[in-house]
């Protein structure tokens, strides 16, 4: 058996650590474990992407298209450039809000992410949209959005551990001072269907 | 050690330490970089490790402990090997005692480079062996097969990854076994470590037999093997992570026959005999250049194998540019195979809706990035006249963006202060400036100073310097005065350099402060020879806020201006006004500079 997530927003959002929190969760759970993400140029304000697989007689680091049981989106329009990579029956869990990147400011263009989730809508079976400012809202920082929606993913039931073993990879790698918070957010993520 | 999520770059620096490397030198660039810093991070204390100047300084440094009999590592991008180029040609005519590698990491598409430049040519064309892994997990066992190769025959090798092997993360075991190696120290013997044109005569007969002696030794070398059985007489061969690819849509089928090559110099031609018996047609998969599909050629052809066919790059059935995917893999294998389903179950879905036009979102430079406001300055100073703005390689080779737009050329590391003087001889009554970060000033740019100076350039030279190497993840750099040593040193001046090289006129300024900066670029830019500006504020990566800035709503009237000068990604187009995203704001000030109506505001944290 292998499980494939793959996680998108820009460069800043925090992509790269709930890879490494999916990732520990699998490995603490006894799997075999390859990713790889975006790093570099592409960091600065750009599309980033991370690639998480689990289970045996995995070989590419990156998901082959039509592979992901499912996609953490952090923001709309990314999802929909990465949604040839979801399985057929695969879980999209998306942040609701747009980040408007300086390319649409300066042509007046209206792009607000909109269109994006009616599109995501009508493509996905699977679909849970989190208001991930809300939660980062009434847990004090920004910074939290990653957290948040990992616990929406744990919430739909389809991620390939349980709420335990997330918790405790997470747990693993956050600064003590910030493990509060980030239950917080985990836990408003995981009620946010 | 427990078994560990471990990153491609990671694992070549783990098995190096563990294969007793005494000396680490590099210079950053992606996607190399982690490997070095690795070894500082793991450093037992006995490991000299360095950050040096660039490749080229890089590479002495560590030939200088290999003639000890030190065990070395040099890390670069492959653009970097340019750099490295000269020593690197002639040491491996001189040989050294102890075990040199010479990791360079490729970039296949390019990600993050100037280049699509392939090592493994390099390596034939330097005539030095080279090790290429599939797999941060081969990567740990191969490194350390590089070291022993590189003692066996007393040359340098390379190790040359690419960037989803680098970037590749893989649960992997390290050992806590190291390797302990002493070196015995330099012994003197000019007829050895002096390079004359009489012994590099007999070392070049000698690189040519060596390469033969490879080619057989390599044949039986773990990482090259020959696997299945062919079916309809068609083979596949792969290297790097294009072997990955195919195994991950052959996966462990009996009924395909696989070639692995995993030294592409010197190619195991007895090897590859043995895979092209009783085969009709090869298809070969690989990045960057052909290597391993010209190789195959040749053997067809020096041994009389007249009746196989070898498909590729060269014959258009696969890409000859970019990276390689597991979906283009399949594509172009089904065809080959005959096995239509293949290709199928990797292609791109098709949905019904129709998708709507995606935002295009190209790297920018950061919102509260000193850089921006000192383009923005120059860009100012010199409005209606006419100028030519030369970049250079770094996080502001971003400025050519819009609005700022301020980046006509940028072509090689310190370039931009030479290609400046170029323009200047042939066009006179141009502007001219060379945009420079401080590492890359220390890098290759001062040599281009001293250029101007004697060669009687008319230009100004704009020094970028947040105190760090930014785009590569913010290492030291001689300006910053500390080492990978953790040793804080005498910080290197760029000022005091400047004026020792004779430089007209040399200012400083702040380039947050936006008047000043300006008046700064204006008071040099009419004086005659090279002149000087250097922009110091630190990289807003690695330094906190101190104020936040908002929009005063009742005093915007949605003019756009902030938006359409500087391009910050904080500042966002809402309800007919600017709206700044408290989360991206880094409260660098500079909107508040071009606000026409004194509407941005901003109060400290």
């Amino acid at each position: 058996m292998s499980y494939n997530y793959l996680l998108c927003g820009v460069g800043g959002q925090g992509t790269v650590l709930a890879a490494k929190v999916l990732a520990q969760t699998a490995i603490n759970m006894g799997n075999e474990v390859k990713t790889t993400e975006t790093i570099g140029m592409a960091q600065r304000g750009g599309s980033v992407v991370s690639h998480v697989r689990v289970g045996k007689n995995i070989h590419s680091p990156l998901l082959p298209m039509h592979s992901a049981d499912m996609i953490i989106g952090f923001e709309p329009s990314e999802v929909v450039r990465n949604l040839a990579y979801l399985k057929e029956d695969g879980v999209v869990v998306v942040n609701k809000k747009a980040v408007k990147p300086t390319t649409s400011s300066l042509s007046g263009s209206d792009y607000d992410g909109h269109e994006m989730l009616e599109y995501l809508k009508k493509c996905v079976k699977t679909l849970v949209i989190v208001d991930g400012d809300k939660i980062c809202e009434e847990c004090g920082s920004p910074k939290v959005l990653n957290v948040a929606l990992l616990g929406a993913a744990a919430g739909t039931g389809h991620l390939s551990a349980g709420e335990t073993e997330l918790t405790e990879a997470l747990l693993s790698k956050v600064k003590e001072q910030f493990k509060e918070m980030n239950l917080k957010a985990l836990k408003l993520g995981m009620e946010s269907r | 050690m427990e078994r560990e999520l471990i990153m491609g770059n990671q694992a070549i620096a783990l098995g190096a330490i563990k294969a007793g490397v005494n000396l680490v030198a590099g210079y950053p660039g992606t996607p190399s970089t982690e490997v070095l810093e690795t070894v500082a991070k793991y450093n037992p204390g006995d490991i000299h490790v360095e950050w040096s100047v660039n490749e080229k300084a890089a590479l002495e440094v560590a030939a200088g402990a290999a003639y000890c009999g030190a065990r070395v590592m040099v890390t670069m991008k492959q653009v970097g090997l340019n750099v490295a180029a000269d020593p690197l040609m002639s040491l491996n005519y001189v040989g050294i005692k102890g075990g040199m590698v010479v990791m360079v990491a490729d970039d296949p598409g390019p990600i993050s480079s100037q280049t699509e430049q392939d090592t493994r040519h390099f390596a034939k064309f330097a005539k030095m062996m080279v090790f290429d892994p599939s797999s941060p997990k081969e990567s740990y066992e191969m490194i350390q097969d590089a070291f022993d190769y590189s003692e066996k025959y007393g040359r340098p090798v390379f190790f040359r990854p690419t960037t989803r092997v680098c970037h590749g993360y893989e649960t992997i075991e390290i050992s806590d076994e190291r390797k302990i190696n002493r070196p015995e120290g330099f012994v003197k013997d000019t007829s050895k470590w002096v390079i004359f044109p009489r012994t590099s005569y007999m070392n070049h007969q000698m690189l040519e037999k060596m390469l033969v002696d490879l080619s057989q030794d390599f044949s039986t070398y773990r990482f090259n093997q020959v696997t299945g059985t062919a079916k309809k007489k068609k083979g596949i061969a792969a290297s790097g992570v294009s072997y990955e690819y195919v195994r991950e849509i052959i996966r462990d089928r009996e009924d395909v026959k696989l070639f692995k090559v995993a030294t592409a110099n010197a190619f195991p031609e007895q090897l590859a005999l043995k895979f092209l018996e009783g085969l009709d047609e090869v298809i070969v998969f690989e990045e960057l250049d052909p290597v391993v599909e010209q190789a195959l050629t040749y053997i067809c052809g020096r041994y009389h194998i007249a009746d196989v066919s070898i498909f590729g790059k060269l014959t258009g059935n696969n890409v000859s540019a970019g990276e390689n995917t597991v979906a283009a893999i399949a594509e172009s294998l089904a065809a080959f195979l005959g096995e239509p389903k293949l290709g199928k179950s990797y292609a791109a879905p098709q949905f019904d809706a129709e998708q709507p036009q995606l935002p295009v979102r190209p790297p920018v430079l950061c919102a509260g990035c000193p850089h921006r406001a000192s383009f923005y300055a120059v860009k100012q100073a010199m409005k209606g006249k006419k100028a030519v703005f030369a970049g250079d390689i770094g996080c502001y080779t971003l400025g050519n963006a819009k609005p700022l737009d301020m980046c006509d050329t940028c072509l090689c590391m310190g370039a931009d202060v030479t290609i400046t003087q170029g323009i200047h001889h042939i066009e006179p009554d141009t502007y001219n400036f060379a945009f420079i970060g401080d590492s890359t000033f220390f890098a290759s740019g001062i040599t281009g100073v001293v250029n101007a100076v004697y060669n009687q350039a008319d230009m100004t030279l704009i020094v970028l310097d947040n105190s760090t190497t930014a785009m590569t993840g913010h290492q030291p750099h001689p300006g910053t005065g500390v080492t990978m040593m953790g040793d804080v040193v005498n910080k290197v001046s760029i000022e005091k350099i400047l004026e020792a090289i004779g430089v007209t006129k040399i200012v400083r300024a702040d380039p947050l402060e936006l008047d000043m900066a300006i008046e700064a670029v204006k008071s040099v830019v009419e004086l005659e020879g090279v002149k000087a500006v250097i922009f110091k504020s630190p990289c807003a990566a690695i330094t906190k806020p101190k104020k936040a800035f908002r929009i005063n709503t009742d005093k915007c009237i949605g003019c756009m201006e902030c938006i359409s000068q500087i391009g910050c990604p904080a500042i966002v187009l809402k309800n007919g006004q600017a709206y700044i995203e408290p989360s991206q704001c880094f409260g660098c000030g500079l909107c508040s500079h071009v606000c026409l109506t004194k509407a941005i505001e901003g109060k400290e944290q």
